[in-house]
This record gives C-alpha cells, sequence and structure tokens, in this order.
C-alpha cells in the first residue's frame, strides 16, 4: 500500500508539520482524487477544504459535491477525517477551540464557512446525528420536541404533539416510547439513545441531514429501520452517511467517498467504486485488507 | 519467553508475580486507609472539643435571673396631669417605679446608701421594657403589674455560679447585705432563673442582662442579602459569558488570572478598598448593611465566579453540541440546557461562598459596622453591626456575663453557618443530574 503513496509523493514533497507517526516515515504530497468529484446541481459543494486542529492539518484541500435527492456515504479507516468533514458542513468546528476550517463551502451560491453567515439558520437546514448519541437529560417528548419549538415551527401543542410522534415513528422509536415520553432521554439503552438523537434531527425538516456513524450502536432490525428511513428521506432531501459498514454504504448510498488520512482518496458512484475501485487503497480497504 | 509474547521478570508467569506482589499492595492499601480515619478521627475530635467549650459556655446564656417585682404604674409618677399624652409618657420616671416596685420588697431598708446597693440589684433594662409597655397601652396607668424583669449582670452570675460567696467581700462584686437580700428574693419566689428571650430579641446594649443579638442577627441578614442579590447575578452572568461566549484571548486570560488572584486576596484588604470607594468616594454612609454588602461582595464575586465557572466546565460539550446543532443559538443553548444543569452547582458555589461572607469580621471593621448600636436596622441604610462583629464587641467587654454571651452568639452563628451547609448539600443531592 505504500508502494502507491510513494508513487504519487512528489520528488522535493516536505513533510508537513505536526503529523503523526504514520506519515512522518511516509513523506508524501496531497494526493489527487480518483474519480469525478463533481455533479450537477449539487446542494452543497467543497472547494479547497482544508482543517487545522492548532497545528495538525486533519484534512487536505478536499474538493466534494453532495448532490440533491441523494445519499452520499463517507467510509474511510478511523482517524482519517470523515467526522471532521462532516462537522464542516454546518459548522459545528466553529465550536472547537483552535480549529480552523479554510476553503468554500457553496449552499445555494452562498459561501456558508465564511463568518458572516449566520450558523443558526444554517444548522436548522442541516440536520445532524452525531457519533455518539447525545440526548439531553430531559424527557422523551422535550428531546424531540426541542428543535421545532426553539425554531417556532408549531403553531399549538396538538401540532407539536404531531411532530413528535412523526418523528419518532420514522426513527423507528415510537413503539418503544410511547408510554413514556416523560421519562428523561438518558434513561434509554444506547441504541435507543441514538434513535431518539436522529428523531431530534427530523423533527425540524431539515435539508441535509449529516449522520456520523448512525447506526453503529443499533443491531440489525434498528438499522433496517434506519437505512429505509434514509431511503424514504431520499425522495426530499439530501443525506450525508459517515458508515463503517461496507455493506450500509452499498445498500443505501447512491455516491461513496473514502477518505485516507486526511485525504479524499476516491469518489465515485457506489456501485461503480465497490465493483471497480480506482484506487489501490480504496481496493485494500474495501476489501478488508487494512483499516 | 516461553510464557508469552512479552517480556516477563526473568521469564516468570505473569500470574506468579502477581500473586507475590499481592502481599505489598494489600499492605499498603490497609496503611492508607488507616491514615485516612486517624485523619478524620483527629478532625472530628477538634470538632468535638470546639463544640463542647462553645457549647459549654453558651448554654448558661439561655437563662437570665429575672425577678419578679409588682409595679404600681402611679398616675402621679407618670402622667401627673392624666393627659395621657404620649410625650409625657415617654419622658416619665420609670425609673423610680421601678425602684419603688423593688423597695416595697423591703420596706425596712432607709438609707440612702442602702437603698442604692438594693436598687443596683436590678437590671436598668426594666425601664426601658416598662416604658414600651406603657407606651403601647397607655390604659394600664393607675394599675398594678406584676412583672419579671431582668436582674442586674451580678445577680446573675450569683445564682449561675460565677461568683464565689466564699470571697472577702471586698473582692467581689456584690456585699453582704446585698447577697442576703438576694438570698430573700429567691427564697421568697420573686429571683429565678427564667428563659433569656431577651437574648433573641434585643440589640446590643452596655448592660449584660438587657444586650441581644437581634441587632446583629438582623444586621447581618440586610448584608446578606445586598452580597446575595448583587454578587450571584454579577457572578453567574460574568462566568457564563467567560465561560460560553467570550473569545479565548490573551484579555480573558489575563481576566482568569486576575479573579483568581482576587479571590486570594485577604479580606481586611477589600475592607480598605470599601472604606476608600465606597464611603469616602461615593460617600455611603458608614456602618450600613448596603456598604457591608458591597465589601462582602467584592470578597465574595470571585469565588462566585470560580465555582460557577467549575460547574459550567462540567457540563458535558456533547449537551451544547446536540442544541447547537439543532439551530439553537448560543443564548439559547446555554440559557435552556447549559444553565439548568450548572445550577445546582452554581447554587451550592453561591451558599459556600455567602456562608464565607457571613463569618466574615474584618472588611466590616473598616468600614465602620463595629459601632456600638442598640436600635435594630430597619433596612439596608440603617446604621447596624453583623453577627461576627457582635462576637468581636462581646469578646472585648470586661463583664463576666458577656463571655457567655460571646459563645452564645458564636454558636447562634454557627447554627446558620451549619444551615447553609445543610441547604448546600441538599441542593446538590436534589439536583444531580445524570448524563
Ligand atoms: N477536537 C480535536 N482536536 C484535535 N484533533 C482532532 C480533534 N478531532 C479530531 N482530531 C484529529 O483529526 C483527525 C480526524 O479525526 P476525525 O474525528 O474526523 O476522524 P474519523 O474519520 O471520524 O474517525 P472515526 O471513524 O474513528 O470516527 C484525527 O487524526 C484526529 O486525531
Ligand atoms: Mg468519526
Amino acid at each position: 500500500m505504500y508502494e502507491s503513496e510513494a508513487k504519487l509523493a512528489e520528488p522535493n514533497a516536505t513533510m508537513r508539520s505536526g503529523v503523526g507517526n504514520v506519515r512522518a516515515t511516509v513523506p508524501r504530497e496531497h494526493r489527487q482524487t480518483v474519480g469525478n468529484t463533481r455533479v450537477d446541481n449539487p446542494r452543497i459543494r467543497c472547494n479547497k477544504l482544508n482543517v487545522y486542529y492548532g497545528d495538525t492539518h486533519a484534512i487536505h484541500d478536499i474538493n466534494l459535491d453532495v448532490g440533491n435527492n441523494e445519499i452520499l456515504a463517507l467510509i474511510g479507516p478511523s482517524g482519517c477525517g470523515k467526522t471532521t468533514f462532516l462537522r464542516c458542513m454546518n459548522r459545528m468546528n466553529d465550536t472547537i477551540p483552535g480549529c480552523r476550517v479554510e476553503g468554500e463551502i457553496i449552499v445555494d451560491k452562498q459561501n456558508v464557512n465564511s463568518p458572516e453567515v449566520d450558523v443558526v439558520p444554517l444548522r436548522a437546514r442541516m440536520g445532524m446525528v452525531f457519533q455518539k448519541p447525545n440526548p439531553f437529560p430531559k424527557s422523551i417528548y422535550e428531546n424531540v420536541a426541542f428543535g421545532p419549538r426553539i425554531h417556532g415551527l408549531t403553531a399549538n401543542k396538538a401540532e407539536l404533539d404531531e411532530v413528535v410522534e412523526t418523528s419518532l415513528v420514522k426513527a423507528g422509536l415510537w413503539d418503544e416510547v410511547k408510554e413514556r415520553l416523560d421519562q428523561p432521554g438518558t434513561g434509554l439503552s444506547g441504541g435507543q439513545q441514538q434513535r431518539l438523537c436522529i428523531a431530534r434531527a427530523i423533527a425540524v425538516q431539515p435539508e441535509v441531514i449529516l449522520m456520523d456513524e448512525p447506526c453503529s450502536a443499533l443491531d440489525p432490525i434498528a438499522t433496517a429501520v434506519i437505512e429505509n428511513l434514509m431511503v424514504e428521506l431520499r425522495q426530499n432531501f439530501t443525506i450525508c452517511i459517515v458508515t463503517h459498514s461496507m455493506q450500509q454504504a452499498a445498500r443505501v448510498s447512491n455516491r461513496t467517498a473514502f477518505f485516507h488520512l486526511g485525504d479524499l482518496i476516491e469518489v465515485g458512484e457506489t456501485n461503480e467504486l465497490f465493483i471497480r475501485p480506482g484506487h489501490q487503497l480504496t481496493e485494500d480497504y474495501i476489501t478488508g485488507r487494512f483499516g | 519467553m516461553e510464557t508469552g509474547t512479552f517480556p516477563t521478570q526473568g521469564g516468570r508467569k505473569p500470574l506468579g508475580i502477581i500473586q507475590a506482589g499481592l502481599a505489598k499492595r494489600k499492605a499498603a492499601e490497609t496503611r492508607f486507609k488507616t491514615y485516612g480515619i486517624v485523619a478524620i478521627a483527629a478532625g472530628l475530635v477538634f470538632l468535638a472539643i470546639l463544640f463542647i467549650s462553645i457549647v459549654g459556655n453558651a448554654y448558661t446564656a439561655f437563662q437570665q435571673t429575672q425577678v419578679k417585682l409588682d409595679l404600681y404604674l402611679d398616675p402621679d409618677v407618670i402622667d401627673p396631669e392624666g393627659t395621657r399624652d404620649l410625650d409625657v409618657l415617654s419622658g416619665a420616671n420609670y425609673a423610680a417605679i421601678v425602684r419603688s416596685g423593688l423597695q416595697d420588697q423591703f420596706p425596712d431598708v432607709e438609707s440612702r446608701r442602702d437603698r442604692r446597693a438594693l436598687n443596683a440589684l436590678v437590671g436598668r433594662g426594666a425601664t426601658y421594657d416598662l416604658r414600651a409597655t406603657v407606651m403601647a397601652v397607655p390604659d394600664l396607668v393607675g394599675e398594678t403589674l406584676t412583672v419579671w424583669v431582668p436582674a442586674d449582670d451580678d445577680v446573675d452570675m450569683l445564682l449561675k455560679g460565677n461568683i464565689d460567696r466564699e470571697a472577702a467581700e471586698e473582692g467581689r462584686r456584690l456585699s453582704d447585705q446585698q447577697l442576703a437580700w438576694i438570698d430573700q428574693l429567691e427564697s421568697r419566689g420573686r429571683l429565678a432563673k427564667r428563659f433569656n428571650a431577651d437574648f433573641f430579641t434585643k440589640g446590643d446594649s452596655r448592660e449584660p442582662e438587657s444586650a441581644g443579638i437581634r441587632g446583629a442577627v438582623v444586621g447581618s441578614f440586610y448584608t446578606m442579602l445586598v452580597t446575595l442579590l448583587l454578587s450571584f447575578p454579577l457572578g453567574v452572568a460574568a462566568a457564563v459569558y467567560l465561560e460560553e461566549f467570550a473569545p479565548q484571548n490573551r484579555f480573558t486570560d489575563i481576566i482568569e488570572v486576575n479573579i483568581n488572584n482576587l479571590a486570594a486576596v485577604p479580606s481586611i484588604v477589600f475592607g480598605l478598598l470599601g472604606l476608600a470607594v465606597f464611603i469616602n468616594f461615593f460617600g455611603l454612609p458608614r456602618s450600613v448593611p448596603l456598604v457591608g454588602g458591597l465589601v462582602l461582595t467584592l470578597m465574595t464575586l470571585p469565588t462566585i465566579i470560580i465555582a460557577s465557572r467549575a460547574t459550567l466546565k462540567a457540563v458535558p460539550p456533547s449537551i451544547r453540541e446536540a442544541a447547537l446543532g439543532v439551530g439553537a443559538s448560543q443564548l439559547q443553548t446555554v440559557v435552556l440546557h447549559v444553565l439548568p444543569l450548572a445550577m445546582p452547582g452554581m447554587l451550592t458555589g453561591a451558599i459556600i461562598g455567602m456562608a464565607r461572607a457571613l463569618g466574615e469580621t474584618a472588611p466590616l471593621l473598616m468600614i465602620g459596622m463595629v459601632a456600638f448600636i442598640v436600635d435594630i436596622p430597619q433596612g439596608i441604610l440603617d446604621p447596624a453591626t453583623a453577627l461576627p462583629v457582635q462576637i468581636f464587641l462581646w469578646a472585648d467587654s470586661p463583664e463576666r456575663a458577656f463571655v457567655e454571651r460571646t459563645s452564645a452568639a458564636t454558636l447562634v452563628l454557627l447554627f446558620f453557618l451549619i444551615v447553609m451547609n445543610a441547604l448546600a448539600v441538599v441542593l446538590r443531592k436534589r439536583f444531580e443530574r445524570r448524563w
């Protein structure tokens, strides 16, 4: 695998500062992405996106489009920058001290990565499900009702009740919690909490849903529910999903992007990418030879 | 390495090494536990000594020797004109009425000298009480009242065993004659130790028998009220701003360092600052709870800010991310999610800061809350003292009867401190959250 990396490296490659051991032993420059990063009429377009945590250069010069009504799967070994990339879309990286995001993220002809853009409507449009379930220490009902309430989406209690119920049904949690909506969300099991967080995200009816390993704590049945939800939501929305499951990526996504050590190595139609990977690293990863 | 893939000491089996070291580990653990128990026991012993000595000195102060007198409210003395005018009633010679009530008990005492010695058995407080009674109900004039009036502190000390009857008469605060009168009164059932209500209902006095802590307690209450109303909102606002909103830069670092330094500044320095700024510069009156509260606010603020920031830091970032992630603004996130989670901790910090402020004496001395004040303060602009200052004042008084009152006041202060700390514990327990 290092052979291919070495081939891509420029002869006069200099070491990046702050990189880990692996990269220190394999000096290399930015690796060209294999495949077509662009789509027609994108929902989100990232141009030359770079993220730094202090001195650590976490993702490098990424160009990637997310199309309308598509599910984009982000795959790659642990620590390659999938979460970091996902959090750029709704500017959640703003909350991390020392984190710097450079480059453009174009949504509706506007660069949302500029400081003038108000993050409140941006985040309302781009719902997020975090890698670790993080329900509020409030009742299940309050967890789901929070978003619609702060944005004033519903006119009365009946409407809010309906939103809460619909969201929980879609997240496949309703049957388990309908009797105890007033109990704390933190009292649910890990997988239930994850689905509660999904319900909370979709209750705001975002245009884009960013999901960071939403099924990592779920059993196959709950996973199937969430996957069906994603397929259903795709009719109207755009979804970015980080997953460690190749099968899941293959089942639900239209396009797949493979990250490695902060670089976008390859992106393509999911069927294409899994059948005919264009890069050695992609092939090694999807065939389970590393990662 | 026959046992596994990792090198071990001399190639022995890991389990063997662990077993061999087990006894040593257990011994270390036992030793550590013993140290802990000894430390706690020592702490408890000192606490017990403190309480025993304070309670031992204090409990007698809750009783006061009183004399039962039949006081004839002579209209000729109080209100010769019969106008019942409050000015006349207020200016009347009630001391004479108390005196004649006492002399009625010993009709055969004739000489001026003896009468004076007899009169000295009753404290002066009786006069003021009588005036208050008559002013409240003027129709009492002409009647005879049977009342218990506080005896002089020397009589009180005699009954409490603090004056030695066997000592030579010159070296004793009560003469042989006075002792005889006291014994007679006692045998007639007119002299007894009774519950000392005055201690809880009266202000300070030069006479121990009518000195109470009410003035100091009310003064402390107003001072604490000002302190709480100013320091809690200011402290929480400052902590929330610094923790949740302020950019992390050199400027906020400097502020943080300075707040930590302020928390370590000796309290008397805040007193000097208060004197210079609030009294000399802003011209606020001396000795008032408002200034006391302002000074204690300065002192408590850093404590509250530090405690509040610590509790804000303890709120997991994932809660903030969850709220921000659905599009809550920074303020909504803080108000709806972070503050409710941090509030119990902040309240605990505030109560502990307030408890410290309640026991604080030095800064109050600087701003004149050490004055001798008899009246019970009616507001934050009335001259007042505070409980710890009252303790300081009484501890400084020569009369033997003030010793027990000093301890009793300390006990009252400790009681309030314990109540506040218990409240802090209850709050913490009640609002403890899981996440
Ligand atoms: N808050 C942070 N501060 C400093 N470095 C960070 C931070 N978050 C992530 N990183 C670093 O950035 C790189 C990318 O991390 P990221 O969380 O995006 O990985 P990931 O692809 O989501 O991994 P995983 O699959 O394990 O979740 C890693 O090297 C990580 O150590
Ligand atoms: Mg991740």
